[in-house]
């Protein structure tokens, strides 16, 4: 049984299609690794997983429920049915490149947020819940009443980190997760994604981190303009790997 | 017609609501480059003076404003007259409307300037004063027409403000357009009638200024790389 | 200024012996007037940066025609204009409603208000970073949630400098208030000047009443925004 599966999925910007069919599927524990060099669809695959971008084509589920789709006048899909989407959406967490905390909100609130407003958790739960997480992801309570902008990117990514683990998602989505950060600040986010990987919880990481991809992940999937151009287990991937493409890609990003 | 008549009436309290804006307009913007002047000046004692200047102003209603300089201005008039024994010279509300209007929108032209005038990067100065201008070609060559750009929005926004506050010295007997209209609409016992043309007047008014500083901003902005969003 | 204070002071505070006056109705007409335009103006301006033209162009025109005519003229044409047409005085509730100098003025008064904060929030929704609009989706709010959550809130927060000022240039607005028979602060300086001939005083006693309530004003906002903004201020701040 597989906990997210996405077949055949295309998705075109006017008469650029950016991803031309592009699958996967995701056992519970598996962590997928997504790689390729800018431009290749990356971003917009995960952001389609849960519709942050209207696919054209492709069929969408999470433990065999598909999210069902209505085709609109202009080609994209739309969810038909959008408490449908909405209840999925919980259960996939997105964890965003620039973070996209809230900015008015603590961080607490930041954590507590979805689960009280979206899921209906009541408020001394969330809270309680809440400070498992931060905990979890290396944060202690003289960070809590701050606001974002007063924390270093890695804390405000371990934020983040933290308010999707708080809808306890059944699949974690990161679309590279430590890019916008200063490098002495990508070890203390990977470190914590490592551990989430360790747990057995099921993600989706769109990255550059070859290490991590390589040491962590269960499966890597290469995209180039917008196909799957090599997919397997890291060991295969990037100890035997078989397209030239990937090579080369390979080669310019560990120089 | 179909302003019954009173199209004539109306032409002139236009004409003179435009007058009087564009008047006010003049003296608030030399006052403003003044005030500014004041307002970044290194003298403290002209510093202060800017200062309480645009606090006090700012802070006080304008028609509070009016009233107090147009009354006082004709005591402090007819005490002079008196003294001379001259008889009384009243004043004219045209001339105290632009003089009051114009002083209490330098208040608010000063703080826009001088913001503007900070705005202007300090290397745009040294740089310069680095090839040799003077102090005047600095400010006139380089200062001033990049503050412009700067000062722009705020010098819309104080317009229409402005534009619209002029209908406040009817009330000091200004027969401007607030004034004709009402005139109008005693006469032809269609009140509401003529208001909404007065209000109709001033939409046609700020309409045309929204054009004319839409444009102005997009001269202005030449060498300006717009942030597309 | 020491006869005019005698004389009228109990009339530019909060009575004129028969009636509410001065300070005590101009801030009447400042509170319910702000009141009206910040509940009208939320759903407005979600309405006014809506996708959906027939909801966001009638507000466009709302606001386009109340800040580009002034408000004496508003008043002028809800005071004498309405009460001029017979449809208004032959209709029984009308009539009493627009009989009214105050109806009148708090109406137009806040009709005003409202078309200028209808703008200032609009602004502010519009500024709202993208990034924070995607991870509400994200986590699967509502539509409702996420503006009820997410935008208003942050969207209230940023326009507070620009609300403060909207608030201030009410207060000074008020005072036309006077053309209609309120009898706020500078209808009081008018009686006090036209009994006593003592112009200076009675608008320089009215003027530093407007100042003092001003200075209150802006360090009321200074407090809310050093509380509410503190998510926008540099570190420690
Ligand atoms: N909103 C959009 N409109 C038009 N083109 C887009 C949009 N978003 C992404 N693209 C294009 O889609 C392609 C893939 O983008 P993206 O998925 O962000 O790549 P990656 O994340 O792999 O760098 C790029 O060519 C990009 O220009
Ligand atoms: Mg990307």
């Amino acid at each position: 049984m597989y906990k997210l599966t996405v077949e055949d999925l295309h998705k075109s910007y006017g008469t650029h299609e950016v991803l031309k069919g592009v699958s996967l599927k995701a056992r519970a524990g598996d962590v997928i690794s997504i790689i390729g060099s800018s431009g290749s669809g990356k971003s917009t695959f995960l952001r389609c997983i849960n519709f942050l971008e209207k696919p054209n084509a492709g069929i969408i589920s999470l433990n065999g429920e598909a999210i069902r789709l209505e085709k609109a006048k202009n080609g994209e899909l739309h969810a038909a049915d959008h408490k449908q989407l909405q209840r999925m959406r919980t259960r996939l967490a997105m964890v965003f490149q620039h973070f996209n905390l809230w900015g008015h909100m603590t961080v607490l609130e930041n954590v507590t947020e979805a689960p009280i407003h979206v899921l209906g958790v009541n408020k001394d739960e969330a809270r309680h819940n809440a400070v498992r997480y931060l905990q979890k992801v290396g944060l202690d309570e003289r960070t809590y009443n701050k606001y974002p902008s007063h924390l270093s990117g890695g804390q405000q990514q371990r934020v983040a980190i933290a308010r999707a683990l708080a809808v306890e998602p059944e699949v974690m989505l990161f679309d590279e997760p430590t890019s916008a950060l200063d490098p002495e600040l990508v070890g203390e986010v990977l470190k914590v994604m490592q551990d989430l990987a360790e747990e057995g919880r099921t993600m989706v990481v769109v990255t550059h981190e070859m290490s991590f991809a390589r040491n962590v992940s269960t499966h890597t999937l290469f995209l180039h303009k917008g196909l799957v151009e090599e997919e397997g287990h890291p060991d295969q991937v990037f100890g035997n790997t078989q397209s030239e493409r990937l090579r080369q890609f390979l080669s310019g990003s560990l120089k | 017609m179909f302003l019954d008549g009173f199209g004539s009436l109306i032409m002139a309290g236009t004409w003179v609501t435009i007058e009087l804006a564009v008047m006010s307009l003049l003296v608030a913007f030399v006052i403003g480059l003044l005030g500014a002047g004041g307002r970044v000046s290194t003298n403290p004692l002209v510093n202060a003076v800017a200062t309480v200047y645009t606090t006090l102003i700012r802070g006080v209603p304008d028609l509070v404003l009016m009233l107090l300089i147009f009354y006082s201005l004709q005591i402090g008039l007819n005490k002079i007259t008196e003294a001379l024994h001259l008889s009384q010279i009243d004043l004219d509300p045209m001339v105290s409307g632009v003089l009051t209007l114009g002083f209490i929108y330098g208040a608010y032209f000063t703080e826009t300037f001088r913001g503007a005038f900070l705005a202007v990067p300090k290397g745009q100065i040294e740089a310069g004063v680095a090839y040799g201008l003077s102090g005047w070609q600095v400010f006139s060559r380089i200062q001033f027409p990049q503050m412009m750009r700067f000062a722009l929005p705020g010098i819309s926004n104080n317009w229409q403000v402005m534009l619209k506050a002029t209908a406040l010295v009817s009330i000091i007997g200004l027969a401007d357009v607030v004034k004709a209209s009402i005139d109008a609409g005693k006469s032809s016992y269609r009140v509401f009638y003529f208001t909404v043309i007065a209000g109709l007047v001033y939409l046609a008014l700020t309409s045309v200024s929204n054009l004319v500083l839409m444009w102005l901003e997009r001269h202005y902005s030449t060498g300006v790389r717009e942030a597309e969003l | 200024m020491s006869d005019i204070i005698q004389q009228f002071w109990r009339a530019f505070l909060w009575s004129d012996g028969y009636h509410f006056s001065g300070v005590a109705i101009t801030l009447w007409l400042l509170a319910i007037s702000i009141a009206f335009g910040f509940v009208v103006s939320i759903p407005l301006s979600v309405a006014r940066v809506s996708k959906n033209k027939l909801l966001a162009w009638p507000v466009w025109l709302y606001t386009y025609v109340f800040r580009g005519t002034p408000l004496y003229v508003q008043l002028l044409l809800f005071y004498t204009g309405m009460y001029s047409l017979d449809v208004v005085r032959n209709h029984e509730m009308l009539n009493v409603f627009f009989r009214d100098g105050m109806n009148c003025t708090l109406l137009s008064f806040g009709l005003n208000t409202c078309a200028y904060t209808t703008e200032i929030f609009a602004g502010a929704i519009k500024a709202t970073p993208y990034g924070e609009i995607e991870a509400a989706r994200a986590y699967g709010m509502s539509r409702f949630t996420l503006y009820r959550r997410v935008i208003i809130p942050s969207a209230l927060r940023r326009a507070l400098p620009a609300y403060s000022n909207e608030v201030i240039l009410m207060l000074h607005a008020t005072t036309v208030a006077f053309t209609a028979t309120v009898p706020d602060i500078l209808k009081v300086a008018r009686d006090a000047n036209s009994a006593t001939y003592d112009s200076f005083d009675a608008f320089g006693l009215a003027a530093l009443l407007y100042l003092c309530i001003t200075f209150v004003l802006v360090a009321l906002f200074r407090r809310a925004e050093r509380k509410l903004l503190a998510h926008l201020r540099p570190m420690n701040g």
